[in-house]
């Protein structure tokens, strides 16, 4: 590894290997990290060593990723895989643990690809084990052929959620019930971008044959659910919910959940990136320019880590990001930069038609986000429930730092990652504000937990 | 709990959970070989003792903290299977080793 790089990407997803290629073709001396072992992000998870059989089970969309990745393989870029980025300031300076080495790298441009994750909302036992994300479900069939033994159940709400029952369905997976709190109002509220959505409609189509297919093999999927509460001693054993207007209950040891996704934007926080409330994502987004360039020069930001846009939108965001610093680098003048992004601008434009449609459809209402329970624990690590979060709030305690010193929710291990918007939330419905009133945590680095002696490793001259 | 889809992995590695010798795939994660072996859950927490187990398998809940070759608050969604491995639940903060 060099100690400095043209650019350095982080994250192997479709906008980090995307990018990475577009870069190494014009000679840029480009290095990319990444947390996992090989590149494709958690959307192209596992790529390269999936048996072909469970690819072709995954589904068509699943296998795009591969002409990516071996389009990256051979790039000739220096690739750093099993390696934290934990800390990027202004001066391009970039924090990395590798083998649990650490070490700083700089870079004249930095692109942050980190993608998205799962937007977390805590309900009551949400902690016990047996109750994983819909995505971590994914990951284990993805990468690993793992599958639910029996009886598991889906609860949520947005696309993921559908996509992974049709994909358990076509293994062979026993699911006891898939429960929708998508609220039936949600219609109403996407009815206006029907029509933009039409132009998109490859991907009406398909969720609807999802569902068909669901319903045809007699998956019982119940609708407008709410009042989801997981019960158990020290492993889940049962659920209970709310559906047309009875309180149900399911015996199951496996509970899949699903809010949608937002970006994963840490590291972007601790570099001091500018971040604002995006109402119609319900996420904060990394402010930035039409070429990915966020409020430090320098630093850029592309796919689902700027704004949820999925998979294929990212590969063209990557790749614009990519031009504007190859322009940036000298290498390429505005005309040439203009005339090559036109290609992505218009495969994004098309791709984007589906946004607000599924944004309004799969809107999260505020009573979920705003944890309605005060038993029910907010922060994983530090176990603060909601209602003593409301209890700091009401004690005058206005906004989300303020929360965090009082309470330490936010303080371990995960750095807030798992209750920043749940806390983002209670305050500012607790405080009668805004939620960009209330604020988010200020993220600092190290953004992933290090021990005194990796620090120490880092010599003056490096930290200098 | 879990079961494996039909495929025979071509390398198998052996590892120690919780002081039993068990058979997984090469290549996978610790976070997939414990969910996989029925383990139930890795760790308790430091607040209350209670038992967690992984929830987001793509290294942001940090919920898989476990003890792996000795050493405490691995994450186990990170870390990958390798022969004679020993992995075991974390208690509380485990202790750091000097």
């Amino acid at each position: 590894m060099k100690d400095h790089y043209s650019l350095v990407i982080i994250g192997a997803g479709p906008a980090g290997l995307a990018a990475a290629v577009v870069a190494a073709e014009y000679g840029l001396a480009v290095a990319l990290l990444d947390e996992q072992a090989a590149p494709g992000g958690q959307i192209y998870r596992a790529m390269e060593s999936i048996p072909t059989e469970r690819a072709e089970l995954l589904g068509a969309e699943y296998q795009r990723g591969r002409r990516l990745v071996s389009a990256f393989r051979d790039s000739g870029v220096d690739y750093f895989p099993n390696t934290q980025a934990w800390s990027l300031n202004h001066r391009r300076e970039i924090g990395l643990l590798r083998d649990s080495t650490p070490g700083m790298i700089t870079a004249d441009q930095v692109l942050l690809a980190s993608g998205a994750m799962e937007r977390p909302i805590p309900f009551p036992g949400w902690t016990l084990p047996g109750v994983m994300n819909a995505g971590a479900g994914q990951i284990l069939m993805k990468a690993h052929g793992i599958i639910p033994a029996d009886g598991v159940v889906l609860a949520g709400s947005g696309p993921l959620l559908l996509l992974l029952a049709w994909q358990y369905l076509h293994v062979g997976v026993k699911m006891k019930a898939i429960l929708d709190l998508t609220p039936v109002r949600n219609h109403l509220r996407a009815l206006p971008h029907l029509p933009r959505a039409l132009l998109a409609g490859h991907y009406l189509l398909k969720g609807m044959a999802y569902k068909r297919d669901l319903k045809r093999a007699g998956i019982s999927t119940l609708h407008n659910v709410s009042g989801l509460d997981a019960k158990g001693k020290e492993q889940l054993e049962s659920i209970s919910f709310t559906h047309q207007g009875r309180q149900q209950t399911i015996e199951t040891d496996m509970l899949l959940v699903h809010f949608g996704v937002i970006p994963h934007s840490h590291l972007s926080r601790a570099a001091g990136c500018e971040h604002n409330w995006d109402s119609s994502q319900q996420c904060w987004r990394p402010q930035r320019n039409d070429w990915g360039q966020s409020s430090i020069d320098g630093i850029l930001i592309a796919g689902d880590g700027a704004g949820i846009g999925g998979a294929r939108t990212a590969e063209h965001d990557g790749r614009l990001a990519a031009l504007q610093v190859v322009h940036l680098l000298g290498r390429i003048d505005l005309h040439e930069r203009d005339q090559l992004a036109r290609n992505d601008r218009k495969w994004m434009r098309e791709e984007l038609h589906i946004r607000p449609f599924l944004e309004a459809f799969f809107h999260i209402p505020g009573k979920l986000l705003s944890i309605p329970d005060d038993n029910t624990i907010i922060c994983r690590c530090e176990e603060v429930t909601a209602g003593e979060i409301r209890k700091a709030v009401a004690d005058g305690h206005s906004d989300s730092n303020q929360v965090k010193f009082l309470t330490r929710c936010g303080m371990g291990p995960c750095q807030g990652r798992q209750c920043a918007d749940a806390v983002a939330h209670i305050v500012a419905a607790a405080g009668g504000q805004s939620i960009d009133q209330g604020g988010h945590y200020r993220g600092r680095p190290p953004v992933t937990p290090l021990t005194l002696g990796q620090l120490a490793c880092l010599t003056s001259e490096e930290t200098e | 709990m879990f079961k494996r889809l039909d495929n025979t992995p071509e390398k198998l590695v052996t590892v120690t959970i919780e002081g039993q010798p068990v058979v997984v795939p090469a290549g996978e994660t610790v976070a997939a070989a414990v969910l996989a072996s029925g383990l139930g859950h890795t760790r308790t927490t430091p607040v209350s003792d209670t038992p967690r187990a992984p929830f987001c398998l793509m290294g942001v809940c940090y919920e898989c903290l476990m003890v792996i070759n000795g050493q405490p608050n691995q994450l186990a969604c990170r870390e990958v299977v390798d022969e004679g491995m020993t992995i075991e639940r974390q208690h509380g903060l485990g202790e750091l080793s000097t």
